[in-house]
């Protein structure tokens, strides 16, 4: 059966045929740019942290009456921070414990840098978290290079202030951002904000990200700086790994703890990204929620879109068949199968697809093209556009389907009827 | 006529349900995904003070060091101790105000409630008369209380309505960070959108708990909301210098000429900071109106243009799939259309009783679409993003969904009915 016929017919229908194409060409634009969309979002929220983040716990405790600054009050902080981790630490459901002013995508982030001199401008971009010798314990964070601090080398500082710890742990993409060739260890960097004294990079860390999830910047995502001292401050964080399974016992038994070490600090409840008391599930979900929202909606239109779209191929090839009943009755009489029938409707279905496919495919383009300048997305992968054009595809035929089987049910005898 | 031709709309479009359904269905999603984006668009935009918006500025000076100089770089987003101080003394506008989020610790009288933190606005007193903040009790601190440090405090309806059952509490006193002060003020109900006046804490983040004079809170140290610049050696321990920007500063000029003088006042003094050596920097300043300045910091979150113009896609394809299935059921009716013909109806009238029947589809349609948008901003306000307790349907969203749902389907029922209309009625009375 050949194709020069149903072009033909087709010349004939040329405002219905546009519209299918039409129809099918916007949805394939849409479609495909709504799943590169996605696709994006998938790849952002399943990156790895660098953390094992299985049974982490992440704690925030504040208490409004204590100052860190008079010798006194950093005294009574630091006997504070040591009571609390020797607590926690003891703990049954409690594998280990360490105190901080941020997490990996907890959205709370304190970027400084390091520079190579005191006085070099510039320099590399970097989150620093106050850590000591439970810290890449605590995390599962994988050591690369180098070795952990050492309990002798834990010091003391305010979050505030010019930071020169001796000695620090950086991220992989931190040492190879100041050190190309990758020499970093053993190297002495100095603290953007007036440091005059060195650090020495005693370690390198695989991957652990920032506190930032939604930054385009890779600096800003994967550089991080651990430095050995615990935070003397009054509102403070306890990162904490339970034991295998008791996460959920460790819920109630750390903040429990805590009160008993301190009546009268304030560890605040709820369950949204205020809460006290957050597994690092909940602060990955709160981390990507946008994300994970975009990404469904995109998939429900996608839906939506090609539910229409198939509703109104029927609709129109309905119409079609009805009105060609007598037609498609002469071809019946003068000898053409069922089959024929049907197949005819499929390929008509299929050319007018394939033009829209078409034209989808220079949308698509044109589409992405414009997102890339005005949202800073990234150019469109080829096997995105091939999928979405086998689907509309796929789904032209589908929607086609039940009308050409009407069409080719119509029997010979139709030939002779007036209508 | 028109009610003639709505009862044959009517007729036409119950004798083929699926057909009818599929495109107020089609008209209605379409519609609705718009609608909802658009809406939400609509609230982010907005303008927070629509009444005083034109006269409120915020001045930007560049006070940093030579490192990483640009030519045409922009200056900081905040000002710094210094020079916030010295343009607020200097009093050049009309209104002025010095602020910068924090954070205190309250610990209510009675022990029924627990004590907690609350986000709190340190500021100068003109925040309350420049931006319109309306008080149901009490009313700002005065000028002298702004330099003598003193321990006073205003809250929000929201603190008061928690603290003290919504009942006039000034003159009462609030213990807040260990330290007692004396209610002066409280605020009738007030939720600027955006958060304009400081977008360091959430572009759309709910107005603070409670007001305290800005040299007060900067002398008892209260914790610091917000976001900190620092270069050179600043360091964030001692922000009392001009080595770190972190504060907001408004102004309030009434007429565009009072503006451009006060440009010109940045400017010099730019050049006078540069001549005593505090600058290092050519004077580089700039001064927004404030939707300039909401425009300039894209408050509005990338993602809702994004969605706005795929709904807006979704819209244009359910369009051509309304204009499909109209042609095709305008066409099907060929043989009535030419019988009216045939009796002396004019091209125009068919053109005109088709149209109704589109139109009926597309009020239809706007209903439905007008329950989508209700239930996919429904859903919007379930998300937990900080502008989504924002996202509701007000009038004039309300009459722009029937326009756009009726004036879409006009459109759609154009060239079906044109196509319909200029059949000739011979051949179609034969047929039939």
């Amino acid at each position: 059966m050949g194709i020069r016929p149903i072009l033909s017919a087709l010349r004939r229908h040329k405002a219905g045929t546009l519209l299918i194409a039409l129809q099918i060409g916007l949805t394939l634009a849409i479609v495909c740019n709504a799943l590169f969309i996605i696709g994006g979002r998938i790849a952002k929220i399943e990156r790895p942290s660098g953390l094992d983040e299985r049974d982490l716990l992440f704690v925030s405790t504040s208490h409004a009456g204590l100052k860190a600054d008079t010798p006194a009050g950093r005294a009574a902080l630091a006997a504070g921070i040591q009571g609390d981790l020797t607590a926690l630490r003891h703990l049954p459901d409690v594998q280990d414990a360490y105190e901080t002013n941020a997490l990996s995508l907890s959205n709370i982030n304190w970027t400084l840098g390091l520079k190579l001199s005191p006085d070099a401008r510039g320099g590399a971009p970097g989150a620093f978290f106050f850590a000591d010798d439970h810290t890449l314990a605590t995390l599962g964070l994988k050591l690369v290079a180098g070795r952990d601090f050492k309990a002798s080398e834990i010091g003391r500082h305010s979050l505030l202030g010019t930071l020169e710890p001796p000695v620090v742990i950086i991220t992989k993409h931190m040492a190879d951002s100041l050190f190309p060739k990758g020499d970093a260890l053993g190297k002495q960097v100095y603290f953007v904000g007036g440091a005059t004294k060195p650090s020495t990079i005693i370690g390198i860390v695989q991957r652990m990200q920032t506190g930032n999830s939604q930054s385009e910047r890779d600096s800003f995502t994967w550089n991080s700086i651990l430095i050995p001292m615990h935070m003397l401050e009054p509102a403070r964080y306890y990162v904490v790994r339970a034991k295998p399974g008791r996460l959920d016992a460790a819920l109630h038994s750390v903040p429990a703890a805590l009160y008993a070490q301190d009546p009268l600090r304030v560890i605040p409840d709820g369950t949204g990204a205020d809460a006290g008391v957050r597994s690092f599930a909940q602060i990955r979900a709160q981390a990507y929620r946008g994300d994970i929202a975009m990404a469904q909606l995109m998939g429900v239109i996608s839906v939506i879109l090609l539910a229409v779209t198939a509703a109104g191929i029927v609709g129109l090839s309905s119409f079609w068949v009805g009105q060609r009943r007598k037609q498609i009755g002469v071809r019946r009489a003068l000898g053409a199968t069922r089959g024929d029938i049907l197949s005819y409707f499929l390929t008509e279905n299929l050319l007018i697809s394939m033009g829209g496919v078409l034209l989808g495919v220079a949308l698509v383009i044109g589409l992405n093209l414009w997102m890339v300048t005005r949202f800073e997305m990234a150019h469109l992968p080829v096997p995105y556009v091939l999928v979405g054009a086998v689907v509309l595809l796929l789904l032209g035929q589908g929607a086609v389907l039940a009308p050409a089987l009407r069409a080719s049910r119509v029997p010979p005898v139709e030939a002779t009827r007036s209508v | 006529m028109f009610g003639y031709y709505f009862e044959l709309a009517l007729c036409s479009l119950k004798r083929n349900k699926v057909l009818t359904a599929l495109m107020v269905l089609a008209i209605a999603l379409g519609i609705g995904a718009s609608m909802t984006t658009l809406t939400v668009l609509h609230v982010l935009s907005g303008d927070p003070l629509p009444d005083k918006s034109a006269k409120l500025y915020y001045p930007q000076l560049d006070p940093r060091d030579l490192s990483g100089m640009h030519p045409g770089a922009e200056p900081p987003n905040q000002v710094s101790w210094m020079d916030g101080m010295n343009l607020l003394k200097a009093g050049r506008a009309d209104r002025q105000a010095l602020m910068t989020g924090g954070a205190v610790a309250i610990q209510p009288a009675e022990s029924a409630i627990d004590p907690f933190f609350e986000d709190a606005r340190f500021t100068t007193r003109d925040f309350f008369s420049m931006f319109d903040v309306p008080f149901q009790y009490g009313h700002a601190w005065g000028k002298a209380e702004d330099d003598n440090d003193a321990r006073l405090v205003v809250l929000s309806q929201r603190i008061n309505d928690k603290l003290f059952g919504g009942v006039d509490s000034t003159g009462k006193t609030l213990r807040m960070g260990g330290k007692d002060f004396r209610i002066v003020g409280v605020l009738d109900s007030w939720r600027p959108t955006p958060h304009f006046y400081d977008l360091t804490t959430g572009n759309y983040s709910e107005s603070e708990g409670v007001y305290l004079p800005l040299l007060t809170a900067i002398d008892l140290k209260f914790p610091f909301n917000g976001s900190r610049d620092c270069w050179g050696n600043g360091t964030n321990a001692d922000m009392k210098t001009g080595l770190c920007t972190w504060m907001q500063f408004w102004v309030q000029l009434d007429t565009p000429a009072k503006a451009s003088a006060y440009k010109q006042f940045l400017i010099n003094y730019s050049s006078q900071q540069k001549s005593l050596g505090v600058y290092q920097r050519e004077p580089n300043v700039r001064l927004r109106g404030l939707m300039q300045w909401l425009d300039y910091s894209k408050v509005v979150p990338s993602d809702v243009h994004l969605q706005l113009w795929l709904a807006l896609g979704f819209l244009v394809v359910c369009l051509v799939n309304t204009v499909g299935l109209m042609l095709a059921k305008f066409l099907r009716r060929s043989g009535e259309l030419g019988v009216r013909r045939a009796l002396g109806a004019s091209r125009g009238s068919v053109f005109a009783q088709l149209l109704v029947e589109a139109g009926t589809v597309g009020l239809v349609g706007g209903i439905g679409g007008l329950l989508l948008a209700v239930l996919g901003l429904w859903f919007v306000r379930m998300q937990p993003s900080d502008y989504a307790a924002l996202a509701h349907l007000d009038l004039p969203m309300l009459a722009a969904t029937f326009f756009l749902a009726v004036s879409a389907t006009l459109v759609a029922g154009l060239l079906p009915a044109w196509r319909a209309c200029v059949l000739a009625p011979a051949p179609q009375l034969k047929a039939a």
